[in-house]
């Protein structure tokens, strides 16, 4: 077993409001403690608002604008514009929303933002589906999950809003996962050292939305980067791609075993999984080895 | 509102462009904007201002007006004094944010041109647009000529860092935002001494690490809605007072109401926006012909000035509201505001609710003058009339 070297800050409180066990308030502890004290931060209606806490507590020892599911980028833009009207530009200015607040009804402030390269660090923690309002699917479910608004498993695929975002040519892109906490934190200390639009997708394997143990979160997670069903990389500039985690080493199926959602998956559909995600990897290796 | 004469400090400008110059004058550091007919004069005046180097706002332009709201309530929240317009459309797209700007308490000051809104499309004054922001908690101005705008936009900054309330300020489209009149421009330094930079309370980033917004019980949220009552029940004096140091400075007298031969009237039209021009003429040819008629503009829609509009209005034998606007199932909103205002008056007037130049159709000076000869005798009625 790695052991993971971690020293922690103290940016992030003790007595915020996750579900005991959620990965997304370990990464949340991370984030915040990498990205420090200069920071103003902007959280959209979320598990991330939620595990902030309600007022007047904070989790956060930065300040937060709770702000509307559909303009995360926007509200971040604003505060980012207005600090640096009043001097202050080296402020990061630290957006935290969910997959639904980013693919689907953020999308269009995020493209917006994002191709006017706003100078923002925007973390969107991916659990996969909309957590929050109790656990119906997003764009970004996977194929075949069960969510509360498809309860016969989702029959589209995860929309891919690293090459939507790539394609915006925004500086930097990445994927990270709570199972690689250092991969986490080199990502979010070198997405501070870079000017212009940053998104961070983090995956979140959602305790009560997934049907994963309560001790499973960080093992699930660690599961989904080995078999490549969410691969951890790089994009600069929109096409320079680079494997953080180069190797498979697993098939989907210990993943998938970890999780509820894919309880009634027959042995077809686990290998149409299977090809799915094969075809996204040898894509994505391709783009990597292409350019790097 | 008659133009001031010509001087050196005047240029002809259209009331979106003297919005434009009040704006820029009022020196804020923010203004997110997105086009919209009629309100795209402002945005564009505004960039080339800044292109020219006369204006150093931060400007961003982004993908709707929703998410420009969102960058000017954020802004608004570290302290920034933000500016935005819209009109119709846009500011109907903003309604969510408009409620999340008062809450914030975000002192944003927006300039919104009163349009129709669709459907079926159309692109003249109408102010149901901003009437239906009613309850939002901006407070919300009306303007009635170029000159006017701009003295309000500059005054609505006054008010707004006065009480920490977002604040609208509306003219009629095409009649104000696009008619050229000369309107005089006070100096940078006067506009920089009228409009002080003030620290405000509420300041997401100044060090304090307190965050803003986040979900609070009921009996907070309760104390959220007292507290802006409380800043509403301040801001007609807020509006005196920024109106009486602006007639200190130019010699141009504001107020929330503004009284047009009112005295001793007979017969009281009572309007807001361009409709106060046509009035007043129609006014002024009433007097000419022996009738006694007057005028009461009403500048400040919200808050209502109630008690001031309850001492306007007793003894007033006839009142004639003009709305140019139509609430559905109802009638016109100012008309249903006085009835409302005017509960248990003691000698109240005849209050006659006309809805005149709804969608934008043209109302002259012939047209009100033949609706005060029709109803200074008519009995009221509850019902909205629909004016031909
Ligand atoms: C305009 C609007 N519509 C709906 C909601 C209700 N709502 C709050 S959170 C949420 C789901 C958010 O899902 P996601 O962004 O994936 O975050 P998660 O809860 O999964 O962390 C929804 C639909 C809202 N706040 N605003
Ligand atoms: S619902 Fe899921 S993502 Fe949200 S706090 Fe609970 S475990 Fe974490």
């Amino acid at each position: 077993m790695e052991k993971i070297e971690y020293k922690d800050e103290g940016k992030f409180c003790s007595g915020h409001v996750a579900c005991a066990g959620c990965a997304e308030a370990l990464s949340m502890r991370v984030i915040l403690n990498e990205v420090g004290d200069d920071a103003v931060g902007v959280v959209a209606p979320s598990c991330s608002a939620v595990i902030l806490g309600g007022h007047p507590m904070s989790a956060a020892k930065i300040p937060v604008l709770h702000g509307t599911l559909e303009s995360a980028a926007a509200s971040a833009s604003g505060i980012k514009r207005a600090l640096k009207a009043q001097g202050r530009d080296d402020t990061t200015v630290l957006c935290l929303a969910g997959d639904g607040g980013t693919y689907d009804i953020g999308l269009q402030a995020l493209s917006s933002a994002a191709e006017r390269n706003e100078d923002i660090l925007y973390i969107c923690f991916d659990n996969e589906g909309y957590m929050n309002t109790g656990g119906q699917k997003s764009s970004s479910t996977p194929s075949k999950a069960v969510t509360g608004s498809t309860p016969l498993g989702k029959t589209t695929r995860k929309k891919n809003m690293i090459e939507i975002l790539a394609a915006h040519r925004i500086p930097y892109i990445a994927t990270t996962s709570p199972s690689h906490l250092s991969d986490m934190a080199a990502k979010i200390k070198k997405a501070k050292t870079i000017r212009g639009t940053k998104v961070i997708f983090v995956l979140i394997p959602c305790l009560p939305g997934w049907g994963v143990a309560d001790n499973a979160a960080v093992k699930t997670a660690r599961l989904g980067v080995e078999s490549g069903v969410f691969p951890l990389f790089e994009v600069e500039n929109g096409v320079d791609y680079t494997m953080t985690v180069a190797q498979r080493t697993k098939p989907i199926d210990g993943y998938l075993a970890q999780q509820k959602r894919y309880r009634s998956l027959d042995d077809a559909g686990r290998a149409e999984l299977q090809a799915e995600v094969d075809d996204t990897w040898s894509r994505l290796t391709e783009r990597a080895g292409q350019t790097g | 509102m008659n133009a001031p004469a010509f001087n050196d400090t005047m240029q002809l400008l259209n009331g979106n462009h003297a919005v434009a110059w009040g704006v820029r004058l009022a020196t804020p550091d923010v203004a997110p904007l997105y086009p919209i007919t009629p309100q795209t004069p402002i945005l564009e005046k505004l960039i080339d201002f800044q292109s020219s180097n006369l204006f150093d706002a931060e400007l961003l332009t982004p993908e709707s007006e929703h998410s420009a709201m969102a960058a000017a309530i954020a802004a608004s929240a570290t302290g920034a004094r933000v500016f935005t317009a819209t009109s119709s459309q846009g500011l109907l797209l903003m309604h969510e944010l408009l409620h999340f700007a008062a809450g914030a308490r975000t002192p944003i000051v927006m300039f919104n041109v009163n349009r129709t809104p669709a459907s079926p499309w159309g692109f003249w004054p109408d102010q149901i647009d901003s009437l239906s922001q009613r309850d939002t908690g901006w407070i919300q101005l009306y303007s009635e000529c170029p000159q006017d705008s701009l003295d309000t936009v500059i005054q609505a900054f006054r008010i707004a860092e006065a009480v920490n309330l977002p604040v609208m300020v509306n003219h009629d489209a095409f009649y104000v935002s696009h008619s050229v009149e000369p309107v005089s421009l006070p100096s940078k330094e006067s506009v920089a001494n009228y409009l002080p930079r003030t620290k405000r309370d509420i300041q997401l980033g100044d060090g304090s690490n307190r965050s803003l917004g986040a979900p609070i019980d009921q009996a907070s949220w309760n104390l959220t809605r007292r507290e802006m009552a409380k800043a509403m029940a301040q801001v007609e004096t807020a509006t005196e007072q920024a109106g009486r140091d602006w007639s200190d400075m130019t010699g141009r007298l504001t107020a929330p109401l503004e009284y047009y031969r009112a005295e001793d009237a007979e017969i009281l039209f009572v309007t807001m926006g361009s409709m106060c021009g046509t009035a007043r003429q129609a006014v002024d040819r009433l007097r000419e012909n022996g009738v006694a008629a007057g005028l009461l503009k009403v500048r400040l829609f919200r808050p209502l000035p109630i008690e001031t509009l309850r001492d306007a209005l007793a003894g007033v034998p006839c009142a004639i509201v003009l709305d140019r606007n139509y609430s559905p199932g109802m009638g016109g909103v100012l008309h249903q505001e006085l009835q409302a205002a005017l509960f248990g008056v003691q000698n109240p007037p005849r209050l006659h609710g006309l809805l005149a130049g709804v969608g934008g159709v043209n109302v002259s000076v012939e047209d009100i003058e033949k609706l005060a000869h029709d109803y200074r005798n008519a009995a009221q009625s509850m019902q909205p009339i629909w004016v031909d």
